[in-house]
């Protein structure tokens, strides 16, 4: 049978699933302990027994210092950043796209501009944000809204375009005026597109997160990751690593559910 | 009818309307008068214009040339609910209920802030919306979303939609270009139903002869008289025939005094060469 007729069986796929994974693990495993057998203070790779001692010690232990769980801390911090920066991002990049999507005498300036916009490489920027607004929290949510605004906003331009002229000529029929019309029509039938939107930029939005908290900060996953750098301090990096990573897959998974909670009609529509 | 204006005559009146785009002319010296209550059916090949005229009904676009006049005023020149529209695809919401599919023209009228209703008038509008898909035989199918619907059964949702807003003129785009023909009889017969009771002003523009022969009170159909091969685009279409069937005195009459009409539609390819 050709490659191409074949598919795995249920729990072969699930097999299969795993299998990457498990042999990443398995290589780090090995590897880990051929280094730590030479030399047992080793810090590049580090025992699955080390990471969770530095788990133990930053999650559940209060910092020596201050009091505080620092890894609590950290993700409390950097999650308030992101979602600061992501929900003023969505509305800005909603009320962009609608705007020059919708109404032609809105599109023809803000259309331009928001493609030259999108083409300035925000972390070029950064020093000029960290002048404008200071080295406090602003200037990194600013960071993340202004990186991944143009983003949302060129998307949800496009979507709205997309939207069958004759839906809108429609809805003039019914009584609409314009504001009614978005209201009803072009703005509910955007919703779901911008939280795929959102799922997509939530990559660069942890990019932008991340580089603003190793610059000037004082807490978050970011800062905490480039301190111990110093130290060489794998024990931690990896499994900060590893949750940031759980973070934006809980993130994806969450926006994909609400997705398909608020808005059942969307997968039938595309069809 | 009772309320013509004294003189001006019909309820429609087209007035030497010419539609261009650039070079390409599209119509060409249009002129009639509709009475209100026609269902008119505009028939003719592809590209001649059946689309275009309806457009300009419906305020999409404008006359490049000459007026339409509804009730002796000139049109809108954007739809507006005076105007019900059906088209081929696309006309009904995707993201709402089939129920709040007809309601909606209810709401926005009323609403022009919130575009919706709340309350008891929320009620009222989705009990007449209601109402009105009973007699289109959607009401076993209330809550679903269009997507849910077979193509017939959005077709119907979409006319149930345009005639909620009581409108005075009925537009339908090939609205059953897209259904398969026993369906299609099906449609044929609720829309004489309710173009029977509501006597409503219908313009439909279809592909198909027969159908335009079925069900229209009256025929026109769309041709270009005058074809000139180095210039595709130097004469537009007309109604070359405008056949009335009221009360199955089928007559044509030719509509206008143009030779190539009486010599038939296969020799006007020759013209102007």
């Amino acid at each position: 049978m050709r490659l191409i007729n074949r598919s795995p069986s249920r729990g072969g796929r699930l097999a299969l699933a795993i299998l990457p994974f498990a042999l990443l693990l398995a290589l780090y495993l090995a590897h880990s302990a051929q280094r730590l057998e030479l030399n047992p203070n080793d810090k590049l790779l580090p025992s699955f027994g080390q990471m969770s001692a530095a788990v133990e010690r930053l999650a559940f232990t209060p910092d020596e210092r201050s009091g505080d769980y620092l890894f609590w801390l950290d993700t409390a911090s950097s999650l308030k950043r992101l979602g600061t920066g992501l929900a003023i991002a969505a509305v800005a990049g909603l009320c962009l796209g609608v705007a020059a999507g919708t109404l032609p005498l809105f599109g023809a300036p803000l259309s331009p501009l928001i493609t030259v916009l999108s083409m300035v490489p925000p972390l070029a920027i950064l020093p000029i944000l960290f002048i404008v607004f200071g080295l406090g929290e602003l200037s990194k949510v600013m960071l993340i809204v202004i990186g991944i605004t143009p983003i949302l906003a060129r998307d949800l331009e496009q979507r709205a375009r997309e939207i069958p002229p004759e839906l809108l000529i429609k809805a003039q029929t019914l009584g609409a005026n314009t504001w009614t019309l978005i209201l009803r029509l072009v703005l509910p039938q955007l919703m779901p597109r911008l939280l795929i939107s959102l799922r997509l930029v939530m990559g660069s939005a942890w990019l932008f997160l991340i580089a603003a908290e190793a610059i000037a900060s004082t807490d978050g996953l970011g800062y905490r990751i480039f301190l111990v750098r110093r130290y060489m301090a794998m024990d931690v990096i990896l499994p900060y690593v590893a949750w940031i990573t759980l973070l934006a897959w809980a993130m994806d998974y969450l926006l994909w559910r609400l997705t398909r909670l608020l808005f059942p009609w969307h997968e039938g529509a595309k069809a | 009818m009772s309320d013509k204006k004294g003189g001006t005559g019909a309820f429609i009146q087209v007035k030497n309307v010419w539609k261009q785009y650039g070079d390409q002319v599209v119509l060409e010296r249009l002129n009639m008068n509709i009475a209100e209550g026609e269902f008119c059916t505009l028939v003719g090949a592809s590209g001649c214009g059946k689309s275009t005229f309806l457009r300009l009904l419906l305020g999409q676009e404008a006359p490049s040339r000459g007026e339409i006049l509804l009730d002796g005023q000139p049109l809108a020149a954007e739809p507006d609910v005076s105007r019900g529209v059906v088209f081929q695809r696309y006309s009904v919401f995707p993201h709402l209920s089939v129920l709040d599919n007809v309601a909606l023209g209810l709401e926005l009228p009323r609403a022009p802030f919130l575009g919706r209703l709340l309350g008891r008038s929320k009620r009222d509008a989705r009990e007449q919306a209601t109402q009105m898909l009973h007699k289109v035989g959607l009401d076993h199918a209330l809550d679903k979303y269009p997507a849910q619907l077979s193509g017939g059964m959005q077709q119907r949702l979409a006319i149930a939609q345009a005639l909620i807003m009581k409108p005075r003129v009925l537009l339908l785009d090939e609205p059953f270009g897209a259904l398969d023909p026993g369906i299609r009889k099906d449609m044929h017969a609720l829309l004489l139903e309710l173009w029977r009771e509501t006597r409503l002003t219908v313009f439909m523009v279809t592909h198909d002869l027969s159908e335009g022969f079925s069900l229209g009170s009256r025929v026109l159909v769309f041709d270009k008289p005058r074809i000139d091969p180095h210039a595709p685009g130097a004469y537009g279409a007309r109604v070359t025939y405008d056949i009335s069937l009221h009360d199955g005195h089928r007559t044509p009459v030719a509509a206008d005094s143009l030779p190539a009409d009486l010599a038939g539609p296969f020799q006007t390819a020759y013209q102007g060469a």
